[in-house]
């Protein structure tokens, strides 16, 4: 009998202690080593150039995100980032119907192009019903119609320095003190070609809406939903990342998010 | 002085045996370590889109919703913190979807006393994320691989028949708090353990990897199995829970069972077992 007593008093102390151990996550302790520009953050986001090279590797140059059928559309595609641009020129444009649209494409190219809307709906185009994944985590199925951007790519002639297609776009995004932004993004030449990298103009067959980009996003259906901006405004084949933006190759990344978001 | 020999007297009767070879401690402590900060920065990234669904899609136009934490407007003009679980909700406000002091309310999901950073940031979160991602998955490769070739996992860790057979007594006894230090694990640790490495570890890895978009494209089938993107993120929460449940008993055991020899057994292998037969059998 005495054991079992001796037993219950343990039983207490040991879940004493055992509780006391609980709020161990005193977080904000690390905030400071994971900072911007702290040395473990910068080593631990490292760990990104690894996701990048192994995914390509797994991936395959050409294999396809997961096309759904038509009964899996149930819903539009979520609005979130920039939904209604106020950009003065935009707004001309908009309420003109992009009409006077006009797709800049430059950088090392053979041939500078100026694409209106109506050009690019008349070259290729290909439909695709993707899951879009946004960072934060959710999802939406819907269908995306839109010029493939190899075919756009081919058009130009893409110059043999050019490893990276950049994208600039009409909308800003308010940073506080450093005022605003446009947005911008970038991928490498093997996701611009892609076959369902495209320029889409179509939304659940109708056409973009502004909340959703109009007259013109990117989808990169390999990636999450940070990579594909919406509102393009012009493209540019460039060697290097460096000099664009803080030099991370987006908005976002500027921000801290990892450039490759395969993950 | 008298007492130092006694203790002396007792040690002296009793075995220490290796009972964790190196490789179960390193391993040990690696996934120790990059759970604390995968659980941490698992929740500041659940507290971007803190509703988890069934299915390929998040409902926004439809609902298939399993779990929310929301901030709302309660009918006093406060902010309330509402917890809706299978269409039922909870006011957890103080924890869930409004935390922190009266004078200084913090309205997100999980507390910034569980999230890293503390405040929020789902850059740095996903950093922190993939980063103890890849030292967890690695370890895991890493113990499967040693695991197999040293014969750990049939020895030790895979429960056998005459374990699975003495789990009701085992499991009476550890509600006792009857313990018995033996040479190998208990027919209720071998399962714990066997449930935690070759279930909840693998299934972690697995359904992580079938949120990727990248993977995705590279094994759509994976996605699949845990049927669609969204059932593998609530799966992976689930998952979360059931790993920090382990924890909480694992740590509770460790105290209940002699946290010296336990924890000695952990950092330097050596591990003090009851007497043989003689003074053990009077305990059962």
């Amino acid at each position: 009998m005495s054991r079992i007593i001796i037993n219950r008093r343990r039983l207490l102390t040991v879940a004493g202690v055992a509780a006391s151990t609980l709020p161990l996550a005193g977080c904000d302790a690390l905030d400071g080593m994971l900072s911007s520009g702290a040395t473990a953050r910068d080593v631990m986001a490292k760990a990104n150039g690894l996701t990048y090279r192994v995914q390509r590797f797994l991936i395959g140059a050409d294999s396809l995100a997961k096309e759904f059928s038509e009964s899996e559309i149930r819903q539009g595609q979520r609005p979130n980032g920039s939904t209604d641009p106020t950009d003065a020129t935009y707004i001309a444009l908009r309420d003109g119907g992009f009409a006077g649209y006009r797709l800049d494409v430059g950088g090392f190219v053979d041939r500078p192009l100026r694409l209106s809307l109506d050009e690019l709906r008349n070259m290729p185009s290909r439909t695709q019903i993707t899951r879009h994944d946004c960072v934060e985590g959710w999802s939406c199925i819907v269908k995306w119609t839109g010029v493939p951007l190899s075919a756009v790519l081919d058009e130009a002639g893409v110059k043999s320095e050019a490893r990276y297609v950049l994208f600039r776009c009409f909308d800003t995004m308010n940073l506080g003190l450093s005022g605003e932004v446009a947005y911008y993004e970038s991928i490498d030449m093997l996701d611009a070609r892609h076959p369902q990298t495209i320029l889409a103009y179509g939304l659940n067959g109708e056409p973009l809406p502004v909340a959703n980009g109009a007259p013109l996003r990117l989808r990169v259906e390999r990636q999450l939903g940070y990579k594909m901006a919406k509102y393009v405004r012009s493209i540019e084949l460039v060697s290097d990342l460096a000099p664009y933006g803080q030099g991370k190759g987006g908005f976002w990344e500027d921000l801290g998010y990892d450039w490759y978001a395969g993950i | 002085m008298s007492t130092a020999i006694e203790k002396h007297d007792i040690h002296s009767q009793r075995t220490t045996i290796r009972r964790h070879g190196f490789m179960t401690r390193v391993t040990h402590w690696t996934w120790a370590f990059a759970l604390f900060f995968l659980l941490l920065s698992g929740l500041q990234i659940f507290n971007a889109h803190p509703s988890l669904y069934i299915g390929e899609q998040s409902g926004f136009a439809f609902d298939n919703s399993v779990l929310s934490i929301r901030t709302v407007r309660g009918t006093d003009g406060n902010a309330e913190g509402l917890t809706t679980l299978f269409g039922r909700s909870i006011d957890t406000t103080g924890f869930l979807g409004v935390s922190g002091p009266q004078d200084s309310r913090v309205y997100q999901a999980f507390p910034g006393w569980l999230t890293v950073p503390s405040y929020h940031d789902l850059a740095t979160g996903r950093v922190v994320h993939f980063f103890f991602a890849w030292l967890f998955a690695a370890t895991f490769i890493s113990w499967v691989a040693a695991s197999l070739l040293n014969g750990h996992l049939r020895r030790d860790i895979l429960p056998t028949l005459s374990d699975i057979r003495g789990l009701p007594g085992s499991f009476f006894e550890h509600l006792r708090f009857r313990f018995h230090h033996d040479r190998s694990y208990n027919g209720l640790q071998k399962i714990s353990y066997a449930i935690v490495l070759l279930v909840l570890f693998p299934l972690m890895i697995l359904t992580g990897l079938a949120m990727s978009p990248g993977m995705n494209a590279a094994m759509p089938w994976l996605t699949e199995v845990f049927g669609g993107r969204q059932t593998a993120r609530t799966i992976h929460f689930v998952t979360m829970l059931l790993l920090v449940g382990f924890f909480a008993i694992h740590i509770f055991m460790v105290f209940a069972a002699g946290p010296l020899n336990e924890m000695r057994s952990m950092v330097t292998g050596r591990y003090r077992i009851d007497p043989e037969p003689a003074e053990g059998g009077a305990e059962r």
